[in-house]
């Protein structure tokens, strides 16, 4: 019934209609924007769903291929499809706008058209930037994403949202620089923008190291990796919730995106020369920035640095496969790596953002992200309480939570690399646990400290509905994280077997 | 069977979610019948399972539920292995549950969490039959991080109180540094044995008995050493060994019903049956069970040592688990598998009894915990009493109560083994004994002996607990009395457990224990009051009765004269402050160093917003070639063109 629907366009352009539409409503009601925000996501949401139910797990080619000509002299093609890696992204994508449309609902009072609508805009680009297969059309979404995200951060954030959103802009448009001037040099080698061409081209390997530095820097910025990392807690601090929300939740996928879209595939020999030093910087993000999140004492940047740390559980499991390589003679555990990875870009998109929706719904009330404001929540808001310490307890990596599952994944294959960087990797368990536990114990258990926190509401309905569901996707993943996997097997094998083979 | 198995597991599991979810709605009679009822059925069904694996010798039950994941051609699956080893836990496990979900009725009758509470134990008893259940070491692993959570939540029950809060996360930080280990080791199956099933691992442990694996490069260990020691860091996590112990006093902050089920009788035993479980890949290692032998005496005697000082009650018989744990630890290194899950189950019984003695001493005396000034309650609590005692007895090791079985079983087959650090050992569990009796005789003589030293308030109110509380002292009293005459010849010295435990032929103590002293009840009984525990025992009791009842100033004078030792044993050998120092501060230290000098100084400070300066001061310099004066811009034009035109000329 929907194979005839061009899904991916509609999903890309719907929201961006939509958007539009909401602009156009801004003279009208507050409340008719609201709907017609909520009506858009979650008509984005439903026409999602066929992506993943119409999904041929069997193949690693491309699905929903759409292809017409742009740009025919410079042979540039608005060509969209999908496989294992971005469906499940773009899902979390369309879920995460309804989740954001209705986080904003009483809590936005200021410009509620023009917020709605950069989300909107928002959830359409990104949607543009997984499911491109024309490198151009990828660029172009990649640049457009950032401006309804600096516009967020910069008219609806914090007192030092002007700073956050600048550092921000440049810090990612730089990387982006460097991949577009990738793209052009691949573009003189291959006479196309076709990504998938790029893959196959043979590259040398003073280019291809090249262009690993360049893409390197352009994604790892998004990662973020450390040392590039200081733009995110800076950026959270000073956005809103709903801005918050998706830059956790999907934003930073994107850079892990990269890292699988054009990395990997693109520039395997020089990946495989230095992959030592992303798994160096991986590890450094584990321990390192979980060290700097311990003693954090705002909460919004304890979770941003939380997500640096998470995040770092993905590059590592992307690059494990090198070493397995090296060693074995065969991709065998690399998958395990690889998609434990993905899980982990999944679970840490529901975990850190139900996490930072959390800290806005007591952000409402208090108007406070510090940690000292607060103390025994629980006894004025035990349900939040409940949804708070769950999130809290995915975000450690506890067994039967979504959290544990990529972890998990990744672990085990760095383990067939080498026990050191498991060992390292494994530190999360320790740390993980102890600054976001240490965090819950001083904002949630205790006696009442201040007369604020006596005063406090509990959630909602429509806070209770929010969080419940992202509780319920979390524990599903946790418990059973076997419908997610399946989708990726073939695109994962195909990948390690692209990536193995040396393009000298 | 399926079906069974399946209900078994899940019964509590429902029951938690009602009480949970709904607790409001149902009330507080609801949520407890609710999660009593569902926990009862895994009881009967344990009772039934039992019989069926146990006495009918069914064959081992192996098998899947359903498949978590397929990655990488490795098969995650969430599945049931039911043999004896299972059999025993599921009965210890659902028994003491049952009593302790009773107990609770009484014990948290004013708590306004009652619901909260219920639904909590419940899902403490579906993890653990998970743990204990499980057929595969992810499962495992799975059930170990959730009854880590529930102890957490547990031991925060009462969330107001700072100490509690402290407390847990203690806690679930020293497991979570267990479990580190702990999946190091699956990872290492993982990767070695490829696949995480218990039974196909089993199967490879022979072939890998020579492989090696280099942590540190050049240096050659052997596999299986390395991973049976990562699994029990595990275990020395989960079950409270030096130097991981440090949790297993503290989480006396919650509420005493919790105590008994999960800090005494069920979960820190999890590790023993983790190690048991784990035997045919233990027996490989000669290495491995010296680490576990030794770790486990040091518990089992410097442990022992804390309880005799503690004036809490609750806290003697923490410190008292925590060196019964060595006991077990010390079977498990002396390949004396079954005889660590004999005193398991009788530990079970006889310290889930001793807790939910002190708790009902505790209401009685309204929340005060301090033996100092109890006294004399032997009167006013005769049930409450006469249980304790039976489970000092036991715990002490006085024949015929449960105790003195398990212990002294434990201790012959330490006695008989030749592995590296066995001596040390048999000091340990030796000197241990009579330590043990010392702390027991102790307890009861501050509590129930003597004057009454409360106030006249609280004096007047001392009446014996209710029928909620006592019933299930009583009913855990049978076993703690019967459990060690009955299982003696079957379990540690028959082949009660079947092929679920392995001990290769050089290492099996037990059979040598067996042959010096007998294998039955009457035999080994009127042997075991002919040897050095049993004296000891008898001397620690009367130096109790001199010190406590005849003559209360020696143990004053004592303290004094020796107040160097007095101090170290209050300050729990200083561990806690070393940790403390060490690593709470030390990694917040770090952090902040991170924190402040590489991400704001050097990273922010020196890259970003330095780039962002100089971009600034470079473009400063620059905007003064700006001038606005026309004579400027030709003066530069005209340079320019003369430098071109040189260039041009001279470089032809």
């Amino acid at each position: 019934m929907f194979s005839n629907l061009p899904l991916l366009s509609l999903i890309i352009w719907l929201p961006i209609i939509g958007g539009m539409v909401v602009l156009f409503a801004s003279r009208g009601e507050t409340g008719l924007q609201r709907v017609l925000a909520l009506a858009f996501s979650v008509a984005t949401f439903l026409l999602s769903i066929p992506l993943y139910t119409a999904f041929d797990v069997a193949t690693p080619q491309m699905q929903f291929v759409e292809t017409a000509a742009w740009i025919p002299s410079f042979n540039v093609n608005y060509e969209l499809g999908i496989d294992g890696f971005s469906m499940p992204l773009i899902l979390l994508t369309t879920f995460f706008t309804v989740i954001v449309v209705v986080a904003g609902w009483q809590v936005i009072k200021k410009h509620v058209a023009q917020y709605m609508a950069a989300f909107l805009i928002m959830e359409g680009l990104m949607n543009g930037v997984f499911a491109s297969l024309d490198s151009i059309l990828f660029y172009v979404f990649w640049e457009a994403m950032l401006i309804p995200m600096f516009i967020v951060i910069g008219v609806w954030g914090g007192p030092r949202r002007v700073y956050a959103a600048i550092k921000f802009f440049l810090y990612t448009f730089l990387g982006s620089v460097l991949l577009l001037v990738s793209i052009l040099y691949l573009y003189f080698q291959t006479g196309s923008f076709a990504i998938l061409d790029f893959h196959d081209q043979a590259l040398g390997m003073t280019a291809q190291t090249l262009m690993f530095f360049a893409f390197l820097i352009a994604f790892a910025v998004k990662v973020p990796m450390w040392p590039v990392h200081t733009w995110l807690p800076d950026a959270h601090v000073e956005a809103p919730t709903g801005g918050s929300v998706i830059l956790a939740a999907i934003m930073l996928k994107l850079g892990a995106y990269g890292f699988i879209r054009f990395l990997l595939p693109i520039v395997p020999d020089a990946a495989a020369e230095f992959d030592w030093f992303v798994i160096a910087l991986s590890l450094i993000a584990v321990v390192y920035i979980a060290l700097v999140a311990l003693v954090q004492e705002d909460m919004k940047k304890l979770v941003a640095y939380s997500s640096i740390a998470h995040m770092g559980f993905v590059t590592l499991g992307l690059f494990v496969v090198f070493s397995i390589y090296r060693q074995t003679g065969d991709v065998a555990g690399a998958a395990l790596g690889v998609e434990g990875a993905v899980v982990q870009m999944i679970s840490h998109g529901f975990i850190s953002g139900a996490m930072f929706l959390c800290v806005g719904v007591m952000y409402d009330r208090i108007h406070s992200r510090r940690i000292s404001d607060y103390g025994g929540v629980v006894n004025t808001m035990p349900v939040f309480a409940g949804f708070m310490v769950l999130f809290a307890l995915a975000n450690t990596g506890l067994p039967g939570t979504s959290g544990f599952v990529g972890e998990f994944m990744v672990i085990l294959s760095a383990f067939q690399v080498n026990f050191w960087i498991a060992f390292l990797a494994a530190s999360t368990l320790i740390f993980g646990a102890a600054y976001t536990l240490w965090m819950v114990k001083r904002v949630i258990f205790g006696d009442v400290t201040n007369d604020k926190v006596a005063q406090l509401n509990d959630v909602n309905r429509r806070e209770f509905w929010m969080l419940g569901v992202l509780a319920v996707a979390v524990l599903l993943l946790g418990i059973w994280p076997a419908p997610l996997v399946d989708v990726m097997h073939s695109s994962v094998d195909h990948f390690l077997n692209h990536i193995v083979t040396s393009k000298l | 069977m399926d079906k069974v198995y399946l209900i078994l597991a899940l019964s509590p599991l429902v029951g938690a979610i009602i009480a949970g979810l709904f607790g409001k709605k149902i009330g507080r009679a609801g949520a407890h019948w609710a999660t009593i009822i569902s926990v009862a059925i895994s009881f009967v069904l344990s009772l039934f399972v039992f019989n069926h694996i146990v006495l009918n010798d069914a064959p081992t039950y192996n098998a899947t539920v359903y498949q978590w994941l397929l990655s990488d051609a490795i098969n995650f699956e969430v599945g049931f292995l039911v043999d004896e080893l299972t059999a025993t836990m599921l009965i210890v496990v659902t028994f003491v549950s049952l009593m302790v979900h009773i107990y609770t009725i009484g014990y948290m009758h004013d708590d306004p969490g009652y619901q909260r509470f219920f639904s909590y134990i419940s899902l403490f008893t579906f993890s653990m039959l998970m743990l204990v259940m499980a057929n595969n070491f992810m499962q495992l692993f799975f059930g170990w991080e959730a009854v880590g959570l529930v102890s957490y939540l547990l031991i925060g029950f009462w969330y107001k109180k700072p100490t509690a809060i402290y407390a847990n996360l203690k806690a679930f930080l020293v497991n979570r540094v267990g479990d580190f280990g702990f999946l190091l080791g699956i990872a290492a199956v993982l990767m070695y044995f490829g696949s995480l099933d218990y039974a196909e691992v089993f199967a490879g442990a022979a072939d890998h008995a020579e492989t090696t694996i280099a942590i540190f490069p050049g240096i050659e260990w052997s596999l299986i050493t390395v991973i049976c020691i990562l699994l029990f860091v595990g275990a020395m996590g989960k079950s409270a060994q030096v130097p991981l112990h440090v949790w297993l006093p503290d989480s006396m902050e919650g509420p005493t019903p919790i105590s008994a089920l999960i800090h005494a009788a069920t979960m820190v035993t999890a590790g023993i049956f983790m190690v048991s479980r784990m035997s045919p890949l233990f027996e490989w290692s000669e290495t491995a069970l010296s680490v576990v032998l030794v770790i486990g005496a040091i518990t089992a005697l410097f442990m022992a040592f804390l309880g005799l000082i503690q004036n809490d009650i609750k806290r003697v018989i923490a410190y008292s688990t925590l060196s019964q744990l060595g006991y077990m630890t010390v079977a498990l290194g002396v390949s004396a598998y079954s005889a660590a899950m004999f005193h398991l189950m009788t530990h079970a019984f006889f310290k889930a009894l001793l807790f939910l003695a002190a708790g009902s001493v505790i209401i009685a005396m309204h929340h005060e915990q301090d033996m100092r000034k109890m006294g004399g309650l032997r009167k006013y609590m005769p049930i409450t009493y006469w249980t304790a005692l039976i489970g000092s007895l036991a715990l002490m090791g006085i024949p015929p109560f449960a105790g003195f079985f398990s212990k002294d079983t434990i201790i012959e087959a330490v006695g008989a083994s030749t592995i590296a650090g066995s001596d040390f050992a048999y000091f340990a569990v030796v000197a241990g004994v009579f330590v043990t009796a010392f702390y027991s005789m102790r307890l009861l003589f501050l509590t129930f002996h003597g004057k009454p030293r409360m106030d006249e308030h609280t004096l007047h109110h001392v009446k014996e607990s209710p029928k909620v509380v006592t019933v299930p002292l009583i009913l855990l009293a049978i076993p703690s009395v019967l459990a060690g005459w009955i299982a003696l010849s079957g379990m540690p010295f028959g082949d009660y457990f079947g092929n679920s435990i392995v001990v290769f032929d050089q290492h099996n103590s037990l059979a040598i224990a067996k042959e010096m002293h007998g294998g039955e009840p009457w035999h080994f009984l009127t042997h075991g009051i002919m040897t050095l525990p049993f004296w000891l025992v008898i001397a620690a009791i009367v130096t109790a009765w001199v010190f406590y009842i005849a003559k209360p100033e020696i143990a004053g004078i004592i303290a004094d004269r020796f107040s160097g030792i007095y101090r170290v044993l209050s300050d729990a050998y200083g561990i806690d402050r070393l940790y403390y120092a060490v690593f709470a501060k030390g990694s917040q230290l770090l952090g902040r160093g991170f924190s402040s000098v590489g991400d704001a100084r050097l990273i922010d400070g020196m890259m970003v917003n330095g780039a962002a300066n100089s971009v600034g001061r470079f473009s400063s310099v620059v905007r003064r070639l700006q001038t606005g004066f026309l004579y400027h811009y030709a003066f530069a034009m005209i340079v320019g063109l003369l430098v071109l035109i040189g260039w041009f000329v001279l470089a032809r």
